[in-house]
């Protein structure tokens, strides 16, 4: 039987009370989200928090809006919800194509955006996604807000630029009229990590690419993007070559490590590969096709 | 800590240690054995049951997070109607051999048919993908979920 190792709980009632709580529990507290990654993690004693703050009752961190020319999703909104945004599904079809690949749907009804985003796993779906997209996170602490770009988020496998009293509270995406976007993934099984995941939006306007995000999952590209082949893109055709071409830069922007998911040359195989078809189905989806 | 949740409709208080799993706290201090606990590791969806009417994998919620929540349990699908047509499925297409993923892929079926009572094969698999059964093959199980969604609840047909 795997169990927690035994933890204190208290849930927070603010976003701001939740921040006190961490800096009055210091180091050894963490905030609990949807669990579905730290509880896991605290049964095998690879997390030992002394203290755990429950956020799932702050609703100021739930629901999906417009803001501007921006889309906010706040942290405590779950997986489902993603999955099933008429709002997201208007402006970028990534979401919900990732999303129907990401855990499965228990999971998915627990599991929360903002602890994918905290717990940075090097083969975590929405990170792909959120990259690609060149999104935004807000962070709090207790003298206020920051925003730091995603591609700019991640310090390494696991560790973000969320420091020890802080709370990320929103992830933001710019709207991009005309944008068509897709994810490509492949797995072992249903629900599971991926061997390789790939997505991509793409902006054609008067038969060019006039804008594009490329975002990798699992296979060790920096910061889950390929910015060469973004830059490659730009002025471009979307012609079978030049999609081709960006595809290979992609796969190039990869550094994947051998593991029971496959060997290396197989996951740049696929970086290749699936970002060539997010691309292609990107690309059309922004021409009407 | 105390801890109350309201299990099937009953309010359960109990002193628990905070690291205690919903799962623990339903089978144990509330004795409702009807959810089974396998793997532990959030991959069997054995331990499925609904917090605040959806539904996740108990195994991986604190009980203390179901604190003034609201959890229904394989025990409520049977009321004073009669059997839940799921269960009645599951009878009916041979949908269990060992019976032992049965509670968790009945809750995930009625939890599925109450948003989309008319759902595809396809959506049926999404549904229970989450779930592991060793016996069935599934193919039953699917086909109890359908028989299930032919013949909706009486209180359904009259609302
Ligand atoms: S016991 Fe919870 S998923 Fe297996
Ligand atoms: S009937 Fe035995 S595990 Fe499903």
């Amino acid at each position: 039987m795997q169990t927690p190792a035994p933890t204190d709980y208290v849930r927070a009632t603010s976003v701001a009370n939740a921040i006190a709580l961490l800096e009055e529990h210091g180091e050894e507290s963490r905030l609990l989200a949807g669990g579905h990654s730290l509880l896991p993690m605290m049964k095998l004693r690879v997390a030992r928090p002394e203290m755990l703050i429950d956020i799932n009752e702050l609703d100021e961190l739930r629901g999906i809006k417009i803001e501007g020319d921006e889309i906010v999703i706040g942290a405590m909104v779950t997986h489902r919800e993603v999955l099933e945004s008429p709002v997201l599904a208007e402006h970028y079809a990534i979401f919900r194509e990732a999303e129907k690949v990401i855990a499965d749907p228990l999971v998915r009804n627990r599991g929360t955006v903002g602890g994918s985003m905290c717990q940075a796993d090097p083969s975590e779906d929405l990170s792909a996604v959120g990259s690609a997209l060149k999104g935004t996170v807000v962070i709090e602490n207790s003298s206020g807000r920051r925003t730091v770009e995603l591609r700019d988020f991640h310090e390494g496998p696991y560790t973000t630029k969320v420091e020890a009293a802080e709370i990320l509270v929103e992830v933001r995406f710019p709207i991009r009229p005309g944008a068509g976007s897709a994810y490509e993934k492949v797995e072992r099984r249903v629900g599971d990590w991926p061997v390789c995941s790939a997505g991509a939006y793409v902006v054609v306007s008067g038969g060019v690419v006039s804008d594009c995000g490329i975002g990798l999952t699992a296979v060790g590209a920096e910061h889950f993007c390929a910015p060469d082949a973004e830059a490659f893109l730009i002025g471009k055709e979307p012609t079978e070559e030049n999609l081709r071409a960006a595809a290979q830069l992609a796969s190039d922007a990869s550094d994947p490590s051998p593991d029971q998911r496959g060997p290396a040359d197989y996951k740049k195989h696929l970086a290749n590969e699936l970002t060539y078809r997010a691309l292609v189905r990107a690309a059309a989806a922004s021409q009407g096709a | 800590m105390q801890v109350t949740i309201t299990i099937n409709g009953e309010q359960v208080t109990r002193d628990v240690e905070p690291r205690t799993l919903l799962v623990h706290f339903v089978r144990e201090d509330a004795g409702l054995r009807g959810t089974h606990w396998g793997c532990d590791t959030s991959n069997c969806g054995a331990c499925t049951l609904w917090v605040d009417g959806q539904a996740v994998k108990s195994c991986t919620v604190l009980a203390a997070q179901a604190d003034g929540h609201e959890v229904t349990t394989v025990e409520a699908l049977e009321t004073a109607d009669g059997l839940d047509p799921v269960q009645q499925g599951f009878i009916e297409c041979h949908g269990l051999q060992c019976g032992f993923c049965t509670p968790g892929m009945m809750m995930t079926a009625r939890w599925l048919l109450d948003h989309n009572p008319n759902p595809s094969e396809e959506e049926i698999r999404e549904a229970i993908s989450g779930q592991i059964c060793r016996c069935t093959g599934y193919k039953n199980i699917v086909e109890a979920i359908q028989w299930a969604a032919e013949h909706p609840k009486t209180s359904e047909v009259n609302a």
